[in-house]
Order: structure tokens, then C-alpha cells, then sequence
């Protein structure tokens, strides 16, 4: 069953076109990145996914089901942790909550519930944290736990928004790896959102890169190239390569672009992915 | 003491109130919500000297006041309901208003103190059969709602995609937070609320960093400080509302001081790797204001 199929999927928000037509598909147990400027429509698309942004036009298949709120089968982490800096609750209690959160009563988790949490912390290392206040972990550990939250339920796919933001190199390390070996141990489908490529390349099966409403889906070679990314950010667009690591650069004239591609390297623009 | 009927009676009251600010307390705090707390207590004076210049029961007028306000806000959405300087204006505009209302009405210039301060010992037996209704309406809506709220109190990205109606608690939780705010303004009056809604629930949120451990402290501290409160009023004949604040804010100072980095300076290393002694909480030595 393939995790996610976008059909001629257009969102309007505030009158402005986020996603216009949009197609693709993600098939069972795919990493895929989702990459592309600010404001090109990485949240939108996620939480589109999750039912939570309506969509002018097409149709959203989730796990082969529509794509509503409250499917179990997604895990979640939100790009704004708005709460999670001040909370100063144990990070034990901070996964507990996401635990049939969604039902009435009281909040007792029971012999199950409690195995959830634990399961889940125990997945992404985090069972030193449990008893740590949250407002007391640094940014990668809180990172962790909001992994943990996202697992909470079993889900088949994983909807990652940012989570290497504001972290150091070090720690965008340790989560893509992580997440990486969730991937495949679970054997889920993943949709990882950055504004960086390189920190991504050894974990990825293909990327999904958007810009000016369009999206375009592949491998890294076939995706991250001149023309593609040309037409996705509607200006000149150099892809250069150094080492194992991938910069995208808007250059200013065509002729330079095509005939001086490397010394853009030093002196080009440098697009943030 | 307690051979006095008055006595008695303000015992009843204020541990009903303080059952019920102990719980919503914590999840006010929790929230991030104690400013529109403050607010709906004072928009609860514009109802009560409202009520009484139009001849009807002062707790009536704040009870009904201070839910139209709480949904309201509840319905203008989380972020409004966090914006600092529309809340104080609101609060300053209901106290303005409250104040014209009396002003129509000068004779009761007692009742305004009452309103703004409390007077527990002049409640009657009648005002406490309310209270506990009122008390069992909120605290029976709060346990139904309790685990979504908690959700998306913590998480209400994560909530919202987990198809939790969070805008809905929003409303429904600010409602009986309106509820409990006049239970306690019958106590402490409505500028004191904070006192007993918010006090002990920041100061239980200090000593520990489990959820039902932390509502549980909240109810412990809020009975104690307004039981004790009142004792001490008995006492030194100075007001009870005066002793609930300061026990209120004591509690909520002891909780927040570094008690473990003055341990580790002069303790024996054997002490503080045992932890056990001091709360954990205690431990940060971060000492910004939970609300």
C-alpha cells in the first residue's frame, strides 16, 4: 500500500496558491525529504496530509484512506513547540500525554498506556530523559522526545516537520540517523522537512522539493539539478557539488551559469534550501 | 474556634473553593492562562455591583458574567486569550465599569470591599450550598474533559492533528475556569483570585514534575493555605484574605528558591548524591515565574 498519494492537490491559503496541482506518490517504507525554500509550502504539505489544512481541489490518500484528523496510523512532530520550552513537566509525562489524548475522562493511562510510553521512549533512546524535567533538556533531547510523541500509536507514517531546526551539526547527526533507523526497524514511511539538504543525503530514498506551488519527487540526482530546481524556484537555479556535499545557487546570468558553474561556489549566492 | 458557627461555615466554604481552584489552578497555569484568569475575576466585579444595582444577588451576577466572558474569550481563540495588553484593558474597563456601578449606588460601599477583598466569615450557609454545586458543575465538566484538555494543553499542534477539538476545550475550559473565579472571589474577593487559583498550582508545578502528583500538591497546598488562612484571621483578628495571599505567595517563594545549589555548598558529598531528601524540582536552579 503506498503511504501517501497527493492527486491534483491545489491549497489556497490567505488567496494565495501554496500547492497548485500538485501529484505524487509514496510508496511503503520510503525516507523522503521534503525540501524547498521558505514559504514554499513544507508545513502545508504535511499538514495537509494530516487533514488539519483544507485543499481547494484534488484528493489526499493517506495509507489508502482519505486524509482526515485523528488518523492513528500518522505520527506527528509539529514544527511549532510553542509550550515545550516552559513546560516543566517530566518528559515521561510530557510522551504519556499523546496516549488516547484524543478521548474524553480522565487521563489514566493503564498497563497498555504505560507500555506505550515506555516502548516509545525506549525507541528513540529517551529513557534517561523520562524523569528529567523538559523545560531542563538541551535542544537534541528534546528532539528525541518529540520523536517519542510522534511514534506514540504505532503509526506507519511518520511526518517530520523540521526537526533539525536550530540544532548543531552534531545533533542534526544523531536525529537523521535516528530517524533513519526508526525507518527501517519499523519499517515505516518517513517525510522528513528541511531547509538543508546535506545533513539528509545518506539517509534518503528520494526528495520531494517544492517551490512556487509545484513539487517535484526523486532521487537526489534526478531532483537536485539545474533545470528542475530552475523551474521550481522560477529563477536560474546551479546545483554544485563538492565533496559528498550538494550547494544550490541562484546565479545571476545564464552564460555564467553555464559556462563558470564551480566558481559559484566561492562568489554565487547561496539559496537556502 | 470552630465552636462558632461563622467559623464553621467559612471552614465548608473554603475548602470547597479550594478544591476546586486546586485542580483548575494547575491547569491554568499548565496552560499558560493565569493573566485571563486574573481578568475574568475582574470582569466578575463589573456582574456582581451590576447584579446588585439591579437589585439582584451579587454571586449571581459574577457567576454569569464571568462564564460570558470566559467563553467568550474561549471563542476568540487561545492566542487572544494570551495577549497581555488586550486582557488588561478588558480587566481595567471591567473594574472602571464595576466602580460607575456603585457609584449609582453608594450604599454599598461595604459590599464593594467584600467584593474586592472577600470576606469569608460573613458567608452564609446558602452561598456554601451554591459554592459546592457550582464546585461539583466545574470539577465534574473538568474530569470529562481532562485528558484531551491536558493534550492539547501540552501539545495543541499535535493535538489538532490528532483531531482533538482543541479550539472547543479552549472555550469550555475558560468556562469553568470562570466558575471556579467566582467560587474564589467569595473567598478572597476578586482581587486576590490569584491567591488561591494560581498560587498554589505555580508553586505545585515547582515541587514536582508529574502531572497527578502536581494537581493532588495544588489541592493540598490551596486547602492548607485558605484552612490556615482562616485560623490565622481567627487569631490576630487581621484579615483572612490578607493571610491566604501571603501564605499563598510564601509557598510559591519557598518553591522557587535554589534549595539545592545552598544544600550542595554546605552539605557532606554524601548527602547530595542522594537526592532523596531534597525534591527534585527543586533542583533548577532556573527561577523564572511559571506564569
Amino acid at each position: 500500500m503506498n503511504a501517501l498519494e497527493f492527486a491534483n492537490v491545489s491549497v489556497d491559503l490567505g488567496g494565495r496558491a501554496v500547492l497548485a496541482d500538485v501529484s505524487f506518490t509514496i510508496g511503503d517504507h520510503e525516507f523522503v525529504g521534503v525540501l524547498g525554500p521558505n514559504g514554499s509550502g513544507k508545513t502545508t504539505l504535511l499538514r495537509a496530509a494530516l487533514g488539519i489544512v483544507p485543499v481547494s481541489h484534488g484528493s489526499i490518500t493517506v495509507l489508502g484512506a482519505p486524509a482526515v484528523p485523528g488518523n492513528p496510523a500518522i505520527g506527528y512532530m509539529p514544527q511549532v513547540r510553542s509550550k515545550v520550552d516552559t513546560l516543566r513537566l517530566s518528559g515521561w509525562d510530557f510522551v504519556a500525554v499523546v496516549v488516547n489524548g484524543h478521548r474524553f475522562g480522565l487521563p489514566y493511562l493503564g498497563k497498555e498506556g504505560r507500555k506505550e510510553v515506555d516502548w516509545a521512549l525506549d525507541m528513540v533512546g529517551a529513557r534517561d530523559l523520562a524523569k528529567r524535567p523538559l523545560a531542563e533538556t538541551s535542544g537534541g533531547e528534546r528532539q528525541r522526545l518529540l520523536l517519542a510523541q510522534a511514534l506514540v500509536g504505532h503509526p506507519k507514517l511518520l511526518l517530520l516537520d523540521e526537526p533539525l531546526i536550530s540544532l548543531d551539526p552534531n545533533h542534526q547527526r544523531a536525529v537523521v540517523q535516528l530517524t533513519k533507523r526508526l525507518q527501517t526497524e519499523l519499517r515505516i514511511s518517513v517525510l522528513f522537512s528541511s531547509h538543508e539538504l546535506n545533513p539528509l543525503l545518506g539517509a534518503l530514498d528520494r526528495v520531494l522539493y517544492l517551490g512556487h506551488g509545484q513539487a517535484a519527487l526523486g532521487t537526489v540526482d534526478k531532483v537536485i539539478t539545474g533545470p528542475v530546481l530552475s523551474r521550481l524556484y522560477g529563477s536560474p537555479i546551479d546545483v554544485v557539488h563538492i565533496g559528498s556535499r550538494i550547494f544550490v545557487m541562484s546565479g545571476e546570468h545564464d552564460v555564467e551559469r553555464d559556462h563558470h558553474r564551480h566558481n559559484h561556489a566561492e562568489h554565487g549566492h547561496h539559496a537556502p534550501l | 474556634m470552630l465552636h462558632y458557627d461563622f467559623m464553621r461555615t467559612a471552614f465548608a466554604a473554603a475548602g470547597i473553593v479550594a478544591l476546586v481552584a486546586g485542580p483548575i489552578g494547575y491547569f491554568l497555569v499548565l496552560r499558560g492562562q493565569t493573566f485571563a484568569g486574573h481578568a475574568l475575576a475582574h470582569v466578575g466585579f463589573t456582574g456582581a455591583t451590576g447584579a446588585i444595582l439591579f437589585g439582584l444577588s451579587p454571586l449571581a451576577g459574577l457567576v454569569l458574567l464571568t462564564v460570558a466572558a470566559g467563553i467568550g474569550m474561549g471563542f476568540l481563540g487561545e492566542r487572544l486569550a494570551q495577549r497581555d495588553v488586550a486582557i488588561g484593558i478588558v480587566l481595567a474597563l471591567a473594574l472602571g465599569l464595576g466602580l460607575l456601578f456603585l457609584h449609582y449606588f453608594t450604599a454599598f460601599a461595604t459590599q464593594a470591599t467584600a467584593l474586592l477583598f472577600g470576606n469569608v466569615l460573613a458567608v452564609d450557609i446558602d452561598t456554601v450550598w451554591t459554592l459546592f454545586i457550582l464546585g461539583a458543575v466545574s470539577l465534574a465538566v473538568l474530569a470529562v474533559i481532562s485528558r484531551p484538555l491536558l493534550f492539547a494543553s501540552v501539545q495543541p499542534e499535535l493535538a489538532v492533528a490528532k483531531g482533538v477539538p482543541v479550539r472547543a476545550l479552549s472555550v469550555i475550559f475558560l468556562a469553568i475556569v470562570a466558575l471556579a473565579t467566582a467560587e474564589c472571589a467569595q473567598i478572597v474577593g476578586v482581587l486576590l483570585v490569584f491567591a488561591l487559583m494560581v498560587g498554589p498550582a505555580a508553586t505545585a508545578q515547582r515541587l514536582t514534575k508529574n502531572i497527578a502528583s502536581g494537581v493532588g500538591l495544588a489541592v493540598v497546598l490551596a486547602l492548607a493555605e485558605a484552612w490556615l488562612g482562616i485560623t490565622l484571621a481567627f487569631y490576630t483578628d487581621w484579615p483572612t484574605s490578607f493571610w491566604i495571599a501571603a501564605l499563598s505567595a510564601a509557598g510559591y517563594f519557598l518553591a522557587i528558591l535554589p534549595w539545592e545549589r545552598w544544600v550542595k555548598r554546605r552539605a557532606p558529598k554524601e548527602i547530595i548524591t542522594s537526592k532523596t531528601s531534597v525534591p527534585e524540582a527543586l533542583a533548577s536552579t532556573d527561577s523564572r515565574p511559571v506564569s
